[in-house]
């Protein structure tokens, strides 16, 4: 099952934060092949907007051919999609990228702001110990559903909901600990990350994002510098629409 | 009905190919687009060694288009030679490879380096507006673009299309520079060099600053020097610049272009260029036109 471009079907969707979306989408086939990590390109309906914008997968249903994807409203396009209501189309192309590789260890999942989706889903899916750490701004989402899998543990900001700090001080203050952790979110907090899987020496695969164009390595928009060459141009730059967006944290460079 | 056409003495199945740097070398996009369909692949510019670009944020958004300032980042002519150009041959693809370089010593040497390669053309991008030495330096200056094109032509086995900037006064002097070093053909129009700044972040939106601007909104630019090329220079004229429809592709043609090129395009539908190759085919019905030949320059 490969890459598809299809128009979908929103089935559902709603605010669940300050502009903060949940929306369901019946993509069929495509969410065979979908993967906790992976995300698909989602495309304006307005011809002034060409490029796709890229959002993490959150939920995937097999049995019904439905995606779940929560975003936040970052510009106009991301505007655009959060005013449109179930009957409404949007095109998008998936699944993309290459989504965690799960392992049966004792997992750290953590995510931060909307980093957090995508790891509702490989909660979901890991079949093992885990905890799970949340970062947020000041309102939170989706925690009642991960409390579902695990332990949940949460930072916000101003300390408006968990303790005040990152989730780097959420491990620290509940004594989290883990044979792996999978991380998504803003790039300090993944540097961080980082820093205390190695510290720790641990296993981590952090997902990265990056301005896209194509969503599917061709233009070469989208890299992050890495340890080691890459496949496509054999210098240091992985795509991280390609390779990524999940990569081993000491394989790249965070800026 | 007949689609296919003639660029200097290579024929095409039909007159449409992609806008190097939009579709990489094929591969990316063969789930989407049979690469044998179309007249060409154009593929990715190539330097000598490999080049890994500049840092990011590479792309954005602008209204009706995008600027990108990736820098040309390629994996270099050794790895093509063993890797895109097998796999292109493979799909059955007509192949023109984009040949990028930092100066004229570069270009000739990967033009050599292909000269015994199964490539049917090349191009020579001096263009390119993201890349501080070389490229751009090249294909502003009406002499600069004669001589390096006449040096490349000397070692060319394949015929040479000149890729042209419409960031000069003049398109169709450059044009008359490209043709009267030896160019084969000359394909325009590269990106408009832009900027873009972010201001709730008072920055720059590209970490370049400047990036080259394509897509629906340069259209009615490219289109005009197109047509001024055509008036300008005997060689055949590949169009590009924001083609997106069947319509948008037959105004090229109708200004003057042989064959034209899909770029910005492919990252809102991978499969804009042959939804524009059944649209030429549609017209040539509805209007009996039984050679697509007969459109060129009708205007």
């Amino acid at each position: 099952m490969g890459i598809t471009k299809i128009t979908a079907q929103i089935i559902s969707q709603h605010a669940i934060a300050d502009g903060i979306y949940d929306m369901r989408l019946a993509v069929g086939e495509m969410a065979q092949g979908a993967k906790p990590g992976q995300f698909i390109s989602v495309y304006s309906n307005d011809g002034s907007k060409l490029l796709p914008r890229p959002i993490s997968i959150c939920g995937i249903d097999k049995e019904h051919g439905e995606l779940r994807i929560v975003y936040r409203v970052a510009g106009e396009g991301t505007k655009e999609f959060s005013t449109y209501a179930a009957g409404d189309t949007l095109d998008v192309m998936g699944p993309l990228g290459n989504g965690y590789t799960l392992k049966d260890k004792k997992a750290i999942l953590i995510g931060g702001g909307i980093g957090i989706p995508p790891m509702l889903e490989l909660a979901k899916q890991l079949d093992c110990e885990k905890s799970m750490v949340l970062g947020y701004r000041d309102q939170d989402f989706l925690k009642e559903e991960f409390e579902a899998y695990g332990d949940v543990y949460v930072s916000s900001d101003f300390g408006t909901v968990g303790i005040k700090g990152t989730v780097l001080d959420a491990i620290r203050e509940y004594g989290v600990s883990g044979d792996i952790i999978y991380a998504c979110g803003p790039m300090p907090m993944l540097r961080a990350v980082k820093a205390y899987a190695a510290e720790h020496g641990i296993e981590a695969q952090i997902s990265l994002e990056e301005r896209m164009a194509c969503g599917v390595g061709a233009c070469l928009g989208c890299v992050c510098k890495s340890k080691n060459v890459d496949a496509h141009t054999h210098v240091k730059n992985k795509r991280i629409c390609k390779d990524g967006p999940v990569f081993d944290a000491e394989e790249v460079e965070i800026s | 009905m007949n689609l296919s056409v003639n660029i200097a003495g290579v024929t095409w199945k039909n007159p449409v190919t992609v806008a190097s740097g939009t579709f990489g070398s094929g591969a990316e996009y063969s789930e989407f687009v049979d690469l044998s369909k179309l007249g060409a692949v154009t593929t990715k510019g190539v330097a000598n060694i490999p080049w890994e670009g500049n840092p990011t944020p590479r792309v954005a958004e602008t209204y009706g288009g995008m600027m990108n300032a990736i820098g040309l980042q390629n994996p270099g002519i050794d790895v093509f030679v063993q890797r895109d150009i097998p796999y292109l041959k493979e799909q059955g693809a007509t192949i023109v490879v984009n040949v990028c370089g930092k100066s004229q010593e570069d270009y000739v040497e990967v033009v050599e380096r292909l000269g015994d390669e199964p490539v049917d053309m090349l191009e020579i991008n001096v263009s390119c507006p993201n890349v501080k030495e070389g490229g751009i330096a090249f294909g502003q200056n009406p002499n600069a673009l004669y001589e390096i094109t006449k040096a490349v032509k000397a070692k060319a086995k394949q015929p040479i299309i000149m890729k042209l900037s419409p960031n000069v006064t003049s398109i169709a002097e450059m044009a008359r520079a490209a043709e009267a070093g030896g160019a084969d053909a000359v394909s325009l129009i590269n990106t408009l060099t832009g900027m873009k700044i972010d201001v709730e972040r008072q920055a720059f939106v590209l970490a370049n600053k400047t990036g080259g601007l394509s897509g629906p909104a340069i259209k009615p630019v490219a289109v005009r020097m197109v047509y001024e090329t055509a008036h300008a220079v005997k060689i055949p004229i590949i169009g590009m610049g924001g083609i997106r429809t069947a319509a948008d592709a037959l105004e090229f043609i109708m200004a003057g272009a042989t064959a034209v090129s899909v770029g910005t395009a492919n990252f809102h539908n991978p499969r804009t260029t042959i939804e524009v190759i059944a649209g030429i085919e549609d017209y040539m019905r509805r209007h009996h036109i039984e050679d697509v030949r007969d459109l060129i320059g009708i205007v």
